[in-house]
Order: structure tokens, then sequence, then C-alpha cells
């Protein structure tokens, strides 16, 4: 017989709680619908404390921004000013120099795509931005890095501040910015120093940490003054480290170039890209989207290189000519191409005659595909709606309808579903444990209602719970104080179409990515076919994702759900495959010898040794989800993210605030949730490895 | 009381190296060493952590020092005592027969610069340095001349067996070439005082045995004071002039090979000594017949010979052999007195008498 625990009661009473909740539909409403009435004016007070420190403050940012555009204008202008030869040269050279010939030949390649498409100029001020807040991000990232590495006190500062700064998405950053900072490239460059640097500090706080104690012991003992000790023995050998955070901050600097596009007046790329794909020029979108997935790409490339470079030939006794021969080398190749671009001027202005800009073509396929292939198109569509989208979003109950499934959700049918729900719950119930029915239980409530419709008493009541039993008290009360909040400001409803459109992609990438992992695990040559695929999505501004769904399926709640999708996918194939490869060769030979097969081999020996990374897996598709959801509010979805860009357009700080510290709300607690639940299978594991 | 005799180059004396919130009160009144081991004991209930309890030895110039003891012994934590890499709580070390304790930061870096070198377990080697570059980085700390570093840095290369691998980096170097690169930085500055911390103890059986000659040989050209650290017995007495055995932070016992083996101060050295060769170990000199005097019919050895080889001359001449330290005699080896010396450390006995005592207890 089942015995239930106090938890699996307190389970079983939400649960029906819910239900009678359901059953009061009328009677209480708001049960339903948060009262307006109850709602604390936190956007009111937000923007009138905003509107504080703008008169307040103003000033002082304003002319901080006038100082900051002096310099990023003469980058700018510098980087419009060099012969497009001069700058595809030296980029290329210091693609050689870092990697090899591939990476040379790659950098050329794509430089030469920027020039031949006739995107130069936009390139060269996404690139200005670039150039000038990753030398920023990283000295502000390791100073701060340094200061938590020596400073116990600082570093308990430090890290939930890093943490916090990367959860708000990007866009909840640019509204404030723009507030104190006033419109202007500016903004952007302020916005990507402040989005990019905390990978720096991290990396810089951890390599500084890495450093063997012998090291800094044979340091002081060669006689090191604290000075010479710090910048000549702990920083070169962290300095791998550190560059992996510069890496990361130099991709989140260009990441947030491109999203802060959107508040206009930069005629950059990314201004390119949303401006064409708003006209629903999608050929000329792809276009440019392809410049920034290749600035991408080789931005990335070239710092990856340069953080894992051997160290060259050592300096013995060189001459001064040979050991600054990369420096001497640069500038004479950089000034040859020049006298050469004076003599022939088409390496300065590349002919407007000669440009390829296939983007009418690149229309009139995609055009012909959407109308070939309609029909197969709008079934795809209309089948992910009615089966998937609104059963979670609207329950059952609303969905089944003759025009969609083609049948009525009759009494009769109402009762079926309840009961084989009961008998499934109870089969679970014995054969697996109560946790298993009680998912089922919930699953199918919530599925026959609908995520929206639920009431939140009980889905704040319900989370709390979990929140409890996966992390203990200090996570339950963070978890009902953060969706508290949400509820008292009123954005209840849109964070709810926020987790039913987030969880959906989730649920379904992490479904599609493991399956995928499973088989990149079993298979080398799966894993090689995948490698490069993830490695360019993770590589990607947010914004090119969206491009090619919404060619296709055009604006709506399922084209968010795709891009959502194929960004979220990576981090659960990768963690996936990284988890069953890394089971120790022990353990496999082990059950190998006790005669496994290969099937059982996987379901029943790596499968569950992998569950924990796995599960890290899932935490990340979670935080690649969120960060998806509020870049696809650019093609029509309803939750926060929409919020967040209506703040934006409004220039509405509460508005867009609110929703912003949502979306990291409802990030952290995801986070916190799946990182314990991850912990606790961990300790589970290890106890059993024990015997 | 800091007068030295001339020939000690560094002088330990009480230090005590006491990890806990705040050791001062502990050292309020003068401290009797013979309260020492009643001290650390109220140390450790009162949650402290005693690593060194009154560490008092002598190093001589130019003798080998060895410290051995098992991991948590406190060995490590006096040799980095002895640079101040950790700050002693209490004692006086004397280096010249100056306190370095009372050294300011400024000057210890100087002495550090000049006067010491330390080899590391792990090497401690610069990873993003070349060979040459690491030997060469304390001169350039010193800001040394480039053709001065080249010059010195060249010299302790040929003394390593390193010619040719300056470029290499280290991690394309075995452990035992990396070994080599941590004792030529140690050797570059020219230091008096060397520290060795578990040198060899990272290295393969057979690197090791090849490390230890060669340490060895080096030491015959230099002449350096050593503190070398090992948790192995039998490196231990292979190399050192002089050693101390410590347990739980403690001096066991300090003495040269010979008379540790031969006069164990208690069980724990004697279990050491168990499984150690005699024949290897004992020298003529520290089996010397006193009862008899040389005659001319007697073969010569020199007194540094092992008992080893005397064994089959000892076969062949009943009467015994002439032991001589520069080619005068010091004393007669007779086989009563190497069967003597033998029979006196049967200690494997004495195990056996402990062990049922213990029964019987």
């Amino acid at each position: 017989m089942i015995r239930l625990r106090t938890i699996d009661w307190v389970w079983l009473g939400l649960i029906a709680m819910t239900l009678v909740f359901l059953a009061l539909r009328e009677p209480a409403a708001w049960l339903f619908t948060y009262p307006q009435d109850w709602v604390i004016p936190i956007t009111p007070w937000l923007n009138v404390f905003m509107d504080w420190c703008v008169d307040n403050f103003g000033p002082f940012f304003r002319a901080f921004s006038a100082a900051l555009d002096v310099p990023m204008a003469a980058i700018r202008d510098l980087l419009n000013w060099l012969p497009w030869s001069v700058t595809l040269a030296l980029l290329t050279y210091i693609g050689y120099v870092v990697s090899g010939w591939r990476l040379a030949l790659f950098t050329f390649l794509a430089i030469l795509y920027m020039v031949v498409i006739g995107y130069w100029s936009e390139s060269m001020n996404s690139l200005a931005l670039v150039v000038i807040s990753v030398p920023m991000a990283v000295a502000i990232g390791f100073g701060l890095g340094t200061l938590g590495f020596y400073s116990k006190r600082a570093e308990r500062i430090i890290s939930p501040t890093m943490d916090l700064l990367q959860t708000v998405p990007a866009f909840a950053y640019l509204l404030p910015i723009l507030l104190l900072f006033g419109f202007g490239p500016v903004v952007g460059l302020i916005a990507s120093v402040l989005y990019a640097f905390p990978p720096t500090v991290r990396n810089t706080m951890l390599g500084l940490a890495q450093v063997p104690g012998e090291v800094i012991e044979a340091g002081m003992m060669s006689g090191a003054t604290p000075r010479q000790l710090f910048w000549r023995v702990r920083t070169p050998s962290a300095l791998r480290q550190i560059l992996l955070g510069v890496n990361q901050t130099t991709m989140a600097a260009f990441s947030m170039v491109i999203i802060a596009s959107i508040i206009g007046g930069t005629a950059d790329i990314g201004w390119e890209v949303l401006s064409t794909m708003r006209k629903a020029q999608f050929g000329e979108s792809l276009l440019a989207g392809i410049v920034i997935a290749l600035m991408a790409m080789v931005m990335d490339r070239i710092t990856a290189a340069a953080a894992t470079a051997e160290p060259g030939e050592p300096k013995i006794n060189q001459s001064f000519l040979s050991r600054h021969r990369f420096l001497i080398s640069v500038a004479a190749l950089g000034f040859g191409i020049a006298l050469l671009a004076q003599v022939i001027p088409l390496l300065t202005n590349y002919p407007e005659a000669w440009q390829v800009y296939p983007a009418q073509i690149l229309n009139d396929g995609v055009s012909y595909l959407v109308v070939e292939y309609a029909a197969a198109i709008n079934l795809i569509k209309t089948w992910a709606f009615f089966f998937a989208m609104l059963p979670v979003k609207m329950g059952l109950e609303q969905t089944i309808t003759p025009f969609s499934w083609g049948f009525e959700f009759t009494g009769a049918l109402k009762l079926l579903y309840a009961v084989a729900a009961v008998a499934l719950a109870l089969w679970a119930a014995f054969r697996h444990g109560l946790n298993r029915a009680i998912a089922i239980a919930f699953c199918a409530t919530l599925l026959f209602f609908g995520l929206t419709r639920l009431p939140w008493p009980a889905l704040l009541a319900m989370a709390t719970l979990l929140s409890w039993q996966l992390g203990g008290m200090r996570l339950a009360i963070g978890t009902l104080a953060g969706l508290g909040f949400l509820v008292i400001a009123g954005v209840w409803p849109q964070t709810l179409l926020s987790i039913y459109l987030c969880g959906l992609a989730v649920l379904l990438s992490f479904v599609i990515g493991a399956s995928l992992g499973v088989l990149a695990s079993e298979f080398d040559g799966v894993s090689a076919f995948l490698r490069p695929i993830n490695d360019t999505l993770q590589t990607m501004p947010l914004f090119v994702i969206l491009i090619p769904f919404v060619m296709i399926f055009k604006i709506g709640e399922f084209t968010a759900l795709l891009a959502i999708m194929a960004y979220a996918i990576v981090p659960a194939i990768r963690y996936s495959e990284h988890g069953l490869r890394n089971i120790p060769a022990t353990v496999i030979e082990a059950a190998t010898a006790v005669g496994c097969t290969r099937w059982q081999l996987l379901w029943r020996v790596k499968l569950p040794l992998a569950l924990p990374v796995m599960m890290l897996g899932l935490n990340q598709t979670i935080m690649y989800g969120i960060a998806m959801l509020v870049i696809a509010a650019l093609v029509g979805t309803n939750g926060l993210g929409q919020q967040v860009y209506i703040g934006l357009g409004d220039g509405d700080f509460g508005v867009g605030m609110v929703a912003g510290i949502g979306m990291a709300i409802i990030a952290i607690i995801a986070d916190r949730l799946t990182q314990a639940w991850s912990k606790k299978r961990q300790e589970e594991l290890g106890l059993s490895a024990e015997f | 009381m800091n007068e030295v005799a001339a020939d000690i180059k560094l002088s330990c004396r009480h230090v005590w190296k006491v990890y806990a919130a705040d050791a001062s009160p502990y050292f309020k009144g003068e401290v009797d060493s013979a309260d020492a081991t009643e001290l650390s004991t109220r140390m450790r209930a009162d949650g402290a952590i005693p690593a060194a309890v009154d560490v008092s030895f002598d190093v001589q110039v130019g003798e080998i020092f060895v410290i051995m003891g098992l991991s948590g012994s406190g060995k490590s934590t006096v040799v980095r005592c002895l640079s101040r890499l950790v700050e002693p709580t209490h004692g006086e070390i004397l280096l010249n027969g100056e306190d370095l304790l009372k050294k300011s930061d400024k000057e210890l870096i100087d002495i550090r610069r000049h006067d010491m070198g330390m080899v590391f377990q792990n090497f401690g080697l610069m990873p993003h340095l070349s060979v040459f570059d690491n030997i060469a980085f304390p001169l350039s700390l010193q800001g040394v001349p480039m053709a001065e570093q080249v010059e010195k840095v060249r010299r302790v290369i040929d003394l390593v067996g390193l010619e040719g691998r300056e470029t290499s980096y280290p991690r394309q170097l075995s452990g035992g070439q990396q070994q080599r690169v941590g004792i030529a930085r140690s050797l570059a500055v020219e230091p008096e005082l060397w520290f060795l911390d578990e040198p060899f103890s990272a290295l393969d059986p057979l690197i090791r045995r090849q490390m230890q000659d060669e340490f060895l040989r080096i030491q015959r050209t230099l002449q350096k004071s050593i503190v070398f650290i090992t948790h192995d017995f039998l490196e231990a007495l292979k190399i050192a002039d002089r050693m101390m055995i410590m347990r739980d932070g403690m001096v066991v016992q300090v003495g040269t090979p010979a008379e540790l083996i031969v006069n164990p101060a208690d069980d724990y050295v004697a279990e050491f000594t168990e499984d150690v060769p005699l024949v290897r170990v004992l020298k003529a000199t520290d089996v010397l017949d006193p009862e008899q005097s040389p005659t001319s019919t007697m073969p010569e050895r020199d007194s540094a010979c092992c008992v080893e080889e005397l064994l089959p001359l000892l076969s062949r001449h009943k009467q015994g052999i002439v032991a001589t330290q520069d080619g005068v005699p010091i004393g007669v080896v007779t086989a009563t007195s190497v069967i003597t010396a033998l029979a006196h450390e049967d200690h494997g006995h004495g195990e056996d008498a402990a062990a049922v005592e213990e029964v019987l207890n």
C-alpha cells in the first residue's frame, strides 16, 4: 500500500483546492483575475522615481554621454574613413596570426561579403561600437574581478549582482539608459558595456583563484614585490581564463549593440535588419542578418583563438624588429595597402555597380516557397496551434470544438478524460511512487483548464510548495515573494502568457534536444554533424535567428515558439551529449561485463547517471528560452516581453521596468529550482554510488 | 641570545606556527619548551591547529639538512616559515645570525632575491614563460641587465643539463625536466641557502633516483646550505648529512642517518628504520670496533665506505679492516663489530615485544 507523507497530502489538497476554485469560477472571479483595485501602483511610482532622477541627474548623465560620444565618433569615423581594402587585409592578417590560414580565409570571405553586398558603412558603424565598448567592459570587468578576488566582502556583493545583471533581459537595459542618457548611439554603447562586463568579472575571479599556490610561492621566493606578483605572476598565469571571459564579453557586447539598434538613430547593421523586417522585406533582412552572423562568427573565432593560442617563440636575445614584428607588419601592411588604394580607387570605394544584392531573388524565392507549400505550412501551423499551443494556453475545455478537433467535447467525454486521468495517476502512484502521480494529476488539470485560466492563488501555492520541496525554506520564500510581486504589480496575466510560451518552447526543445544529444552520444557522425550547427546558433545574435522563421511563418506566436526553440535547443543537445559521454569508463565496462545490451546500457546505466548533467542542460535551456522570449516579442507575442517592448516604444519606464524585472524574477526562480533539483539528484546518486 | 657559531647558516629556535583566529594569548608569558606538548594539546582542544610546535634546529654551512615526516607532520609548514612564505606565530629564525622575523617586507624581498632559492614539489613553473624566461624570472624581477641574465641562465642550464630546451614551454617537458627547470630557477640568483620542498616526490621512481644522484652531484660542486623536505625515509638516508624527523608538528629526533638507525628515539622512528637495509646505510665509521687497533697487515678502506662493500673483504681478512679518513687511520672494522652493529638493530624483535605487551594490557 502507498504511504502518504504530509507533503503528498498537501499536494493532493492543493490540486483539490484548484478544482474547487475552478468550480467556483462564476461567484469568485477574483481567484482568476486579480482585481484591478488591489494592484499596487508600482509602475507609476517607478515613473515618478525615474522622472526625479532625470530631473536631478539628467545633466550629469547627458554630459557623460557627450564625453563618450567623442571617442566613439572618432572610432566610427576612422573605420569609415579607412579604405575597405585596408580593414579587410588587417583583419585577415590578424586571423592568420592568431589561428592560421583557415581562419584567415574565413575572415577574408566574411569581410568581403560585407563589401560586395554593400553594407560596408553599416557594418563599420556596428563594429565601432564593439571596438570601443569591449575595452571598456574588459577594464571594468577586470577591475571588479580583481577586487572580488582580493576582498571576500566585495565578492559577496559582486557575485549576486552579476547574476542579476545577466538575467535581466537585454531590452530592459535600454530603457533607463535611454531616459538618462538621451537618444543616440551612446545609449547602445553604454548598454553594451553594462551588459557585457559580467563575464570578464567572473572569469577574472575564477582565473586568479585558479593560479596554483606553488606558482605564487615561486614568485614570492623569486623576490617579487606585491605589484610584480600581481602583474607578472598572477595575471599572466590567469590570462587564458581571463581571455575566455573577454571572448564572452565581446559576444555579449556585439549582441547588445545589435539589440540597441532598436532605439534607432545608429545607421548600423542591426537597424538595417530591424527596419527591413518591419517592412516585411525579408530578403533584405536576411542579407543584413548574414552580415551580423558573419561578424559574430569572426569576432568569436578570433577572440577564442587568441584566448587559447599557444605562446609564440620566446623572445630571447631578439632584436627590436623581431620582438615587435607583429605590430610592425600590421603597420606595414596597412600602410602599403592604403598607398595602393590611393592608386587604385576601387580599393577605397567599392563600385556600386559591382555590388551583388540578391534581395529580390530571395524574396521571390521565399514567396514561391510560401505559395507552393502553403498547404503544408498552414497544416503545420494549425496542428501546432490546436494540438499543442492552445491546449496549454486555454485548456482542452476551450480548445476542443468541432471546428478545431472535429468533435464536440461533451460531458461524457469530459468524464472519460477525468476517469482516464485519475486511473493514470493511480497507476503511476503504485508503479512509480507518488511524486509522479502528483505530476500527472497536475498536468491533467493544466491541460483541461489551460495555464492562463488557472487560479493565481493555487499556482502561487504550488510553485512555493515545489520550491520548498526542492530547495528548502529560503527558496520557497523567494519564489513566493517573486511571484507575489508579479501578482500585486498587476502583470500576472502577462507573466502567465510568458510562462506558457517559454515553458512550451523549453519543453519541446528539451525533449527534442535531449533526444538529439542521445543520438550524438551514440553516433560520432551525428555528433560531428550537430557540432558546427550548435556553434553557429550559439554565437548568433538573437535577432538573426528570428529572420528565417518570420520569412516562412510570418508574424505570430508560432514563429516566436520556433525561434525560441531554435535557440534554446542548443544547450539541451550539448549538455545531454556531454553528460552521456562523460560517464566513468569503469561503469560502462562493468555494465558491459555483466551483459548489458546497448539499449539496456543506454536506458539503465547511462541515462540515470547523466541525469544531473542533463538537468543543468535543462537549466540552460530555460535561460536561453527566456533570453530569446524578449526578442521574440518583436514578432508578436503577448507576454512580458511585449510589455518591455511597449515600455521602450512609449518611453514608459515603469511599464518596461516592471516587465523587465518580472522576466528576471521568472528566470531566477527557474534557475534556482532547476539547480536545486539537479543538486538533489546528484547527492542522491553520490550516496547510491557509495556502496 | 643571538650569538651563533660561525659555521651555522640558519638557526630555527622554538618556532611555532598556530592556525587560529588569534593565537597570541598562548604566547603571553615565557614559553617553556618543556611545556610544548602540553600547550599544543591545549591548542587542539580549543580548536586551533598547531602546525609547527616548538621546532628548533640548526643548519650548518654546506650541509644537507633533511626534514622527514609523513603528510600533515608540519614539515612543509616549517620550510615555509624559514622563508616566511608562512609567517611563524612565535619563535626566532636566525639567518647568518640576524633575526629573519624582524625584517621589513622590503628587506625580506631583498633576502629572497639574493640569499634564498626554493624548489617546489609540483615545480611551480610559470605556464606562460619559456624555460629560459622561467629560469631568468628571478633575475628579471631584479632588473638584471639582459646580457648578464643570459650568461647566468646559460650557466645554470648547463649545470642541470637542459641545453637545447631553452625555448620550450613547461607543458612540453616531462616531469623530470620540469623539475630541472625549477632547480635551475632556484639557483639562478646564486643563493647560499637552498630550500627543496619534496622536489622529487612527483616523479616516477626511476627518474627520482636519477634526479637524486644529479642533485648530489650538483651539491658537490656548489656546496650550498640546504634544507630538504621529504616524506621518503630512504631518500632522506641517501641525501642527508643530518636529518630531523617530525610528527604532529613536533620534532621527534635530529641526527645523522646512522644515529637515527642505531639509536631511534622512539618506536615511531624505529618503525621507519625497519625495512632499511642496514648494510647499505651503515658506513665503516659507524661500525668501528673500539677494542682493536690498526696493524700493518690489515687492508685499508675509506671510512665512508658502506658495510656492504666491506663484507667480502672482511670474509677474507678475519683480523679486520682499517678505516681511514683522508688517509689517516681512525679505527678498525671487524666481523664482530659489524655483527654487533647489525644485531643491535634487531628492532623487529622489539616490535614483537611491544605487540605482546599491548595484547596483555
